[in-house]
């Protein structure tokens, strides 16, 4: 520590950091990054380890009468089932585009939202969808079909059975 | 008013005190009397915790309707209309799933002014949108964003987003089809930077998108989750949010010196039987406040000269708008109910899924492709406002209607240019289809890219850059760019409204859909 005995300090000069001064400002910024870990921690609070949505995997009855190729729309799922020579296959009809049910035709699948068309196979053809609709997986359990909502497999695998 | 208590007998001096209490609250109120003289008129408003966000004295520019057309106080007061008719729905709203439904149809038809107050809430978020859309192209007209008061347009951006905000979680709450959908689509949207990261191949480390749609929804679909995050924002932290804003908002119009006015205003403003020099008498003297502050800010020595006190005139006006924003929502409540669907159906999208009104352009510009529809072009517009005072640093014609180079003839100009522009690219799309009909093999990054609006953005910038150049302004350039943004607003929210149908199909009036 060196006296100061040179120029007096004006009234106007900022003041030097004092002890207390010091440790006030030390605590509140421990304080701050206290509050900070804390405030990231909680940060994860809006995305729940488990999320509450209803189960992905139903079984189904396919109708005896089901023509190949002819969609077979499970009630209350967004689904659609077939049955051909090759076997059993399974098509999400969540649009690609931004969510909305497609509708199952003689030849593909259409959004009524935006106007996207897909091939029978779910690939586009036309609109703003900007992935073909995906295939599901699907398990023939004794004359039942076992659909997977969220097990996305390549789209042309057929189960026969 | 009051008069000397008699001194005689205990019971007449209560008795007497007794008549006269009304007369006392009045004066406890009021703290200086009725405000009939220039002091008490001044004590009226800063003695009040609510008036005193005004300041005493008011320019007369200011008062004039073509300054502000009062319509950032439309805006509030539609807040306010809001605020209290959706504090009466909460008292019957349940919002849980089918729960909120039946809840609603209680309120349209079986609790008494129910259908009303719903009503009204619905018409008065309306006039709100509405309002801060027109007072946000009030402020840009007359450049009242220009220094100091770029961080208080900033606010204003601000506020323009919460309160969309507001609308979008309040279009879930019926739980209806139409809520439904249109959430569907909007939770989808948030989603849809997916299209990016999955064309690059990276969605499984890095998927901003799928986190966006999650925090949403609480859920990968949309339901009790997402209802109950909507609701809390709807009635909870946006409107916190906004009045937070509106705070700061309101503080910041006084301390960035009040309404902008031309630097001419006060000769340009005619004389006035009651205004008077209000420094007339005061010692010719200034004060320096240089220990208290920096530089000139204080109107020290600037005498109030053409200022009349707000006590009545402003707050006359004031209550002049108010009334009007409540009439005009008394009347739309009356003569047009609130729409209320069939109870929300997951597998059976409403056809066509429209968004609120004010989303419909957005919802145009979505139906080629969803990331920049959706996300990329309002990001670009909302940069673009929020950059507009910071790049026009100019000072010439502030507070003037279309100040600045090429005036009201170059916003004829470039409304003619935006419409034109607008109109040719969704005539063209709409006849011709977009890029995927042409090339059925093209990649989706392309897709995704280039979306009409992309397009219809670029000839934008385009056209104000070349503004820029020609009158050697920012300002000019603002003004060709912000008109340009208007008329494609406004025609892709026609378009989206108005002509489109099922599957998003145009039409030419809604008397043409397919029916089914």
């Amino acid at each position: 520590m060196t006296p100061t005995t040179a120029t007096p300090r004006s009234r106007l000069d900022p003041e030097p950091v004092a002890r207390r001064d010091f440790l006030g400002i030390a605590s509140l910024a421990s304080f701050l990054a206290a509050m900070l870990f804390a405030g990231l921690g909680v940060l994860r609070l809006p995305k729940a380890a488990v999320l509450a949505s209803p189960a992905k995997k139903f079984s189904v009855a396919l109708p005896d009468s089901l023509a190949a190729g002819e969609a077979f729309v499970p009630p209350g799922r967004s689904v659609a089932v077939f049955r051909d020579q090759e076997g059993v296959y399974a098509v999400s009809l969540i649009c690609t585009h931004l969510g909305c049910i497609v509708k199952p035709g003689q030849s593909g699948f259409e959004c009524p939202c935006h106007g996207s068309q897909f091939a029978a196979d779910g690939s586009v053809l036309r609109g703003p969808a900007p992935k073909a609709l995906p295939w599901l997986a699907v398990s023939v359990r004794g004359g039942e079909c076992v659909v997977d909502e969220s097990a996305i497999i390549p789209a042309g695998t057929k189960v026969s059975g | 008013m009051s008069t000397t208590a008699p001194e005689n007998s205990p019971l007449r001096r209560f008795l007497h005190n007794l008549l006269q209490s009304p007369w006392h609250v009045r004066d406890a109120a009021l703290r200086s009397g009725l405000p009939t003289t220039d002091r008490t008129r001044s004590n009226f408003v800063f003695g009040n915790v609510f008036l005193h966000l005004h300041s005493v004295r008011t320019h007369r520019w200011s008062l004039r309707w073509s300054t502000t057309w009062g319509l950032g106080l439309a805006a509030t007061a539609a807040f306010l209309i809001a605020l209290v008719s959706g504090v009466l729905l909460m008292f019957y709203y349940k919002p849980y799933p089918e729960a909120a439904y039946d809840s609603i149809k209680d309120i349209h038809f079986v609790v008494p002014t129910g259908r009303f107050i719903r009503n009204i809430h619905r018409w008065s978020a309306n006039v709100m949108v509405v309002a801060v859309l027109l007072h946000m192209a009030r402020a840009f007209y007359t450049a009242a964003y220009r220094k100091p008061r770029e961080f208080n347009w900033l606010i204003g951006m601000g506020l323009l987003v919460v309160t969309l905000g507001l609308s979008f979680t309040g279009y879930l709450l019926p739980w209806d089809q139409l809520a439904y959908w249109a959430i569907t689509i909007g939770a989808n949207i948030a989603q849809s930077p997916r299209e990016v990261t999955d064309a690059v191949g990276i969605t499984e480390t890095f998927d901003p998108g799928g986190l966006q749609r999650e925090l949403l929804l609480g859920s990968d679909i949309v339901g009790e989750e997402a209802l109950i995050r909507f609701y809390v924002l709807h009635v909870m932290l946006l409107p916190l949010a906004l009045v937070s804003l509106l705070a700061v908002h309101f503080w910041r119009i006084r301390k960035d010196g009040g309404m902008t006015r031309p630097s001419d205003a006060d000769q340009r403003l005619a004389p006035k039987a009651d205004v008077y020099p209000v420094f007339t008498e005061a010692p010719q003297k200034t004060y320096q406040l240089a220990a208290i502050v920096k530089g000139a800010s204080p109107a020290v020595g600037r005498g109030p000269e053409n200022t009349v006190p707000s006590m009545p005139h402003l707050f006359y006006a004031e209550l002049g708008v108010l009334m009007l924003t409540v009439l005009v929502c008394l009347a739309l409540s009356m003569i047009s109910d609130a729409p209320l669907k069939e109870l929300a159906n997951p597998s059976v999208p409403e056809n066509p899924a429209k968004a609120p009104w004010y989303f419909l352009g957005l919802q145009e510009l979505v139906a080629y492709s969803a990331f920049m529809g959706g996300v990329g072009i309002p990001m670009i517009v909302v940069i673009g406002l929020g950059l507009i005072p910071f790049l026009d640093r100019e000072e010439a014609e502030t507070g003037a209607w279309f100040g600045g180079p090429g005036g009201l003839r170059l916003v004829a100009r470039s409304a003619v240019f935006g419409l034109a522009s607008v109109l040719g690219i969704e005539a063209f799309a709409i006849r011709f289809g977009w890029l995927r009909e042409w090339f059925p093999e093209i990649p989706q990054l392309v897709i995704t890219a280039v979306n009409p609006g992309t397009l219809l953005a670029a000839i934008y910038a385009a056209y104000s850059l070349w503004i820029v150049r020609r009158y050697g302004s920012a300002r000019a350039g603002a003004l060709a760019l912000f008109t340009c943004f208007l008329c494609g607003f406004v025609v892709l929210t026609v378009i989206g409204t108005h002509f489109r149908g099922p599957n998003w199909t145009f039409y030419w009036s809604p008397a043409d859909w397919p029916r089914h």
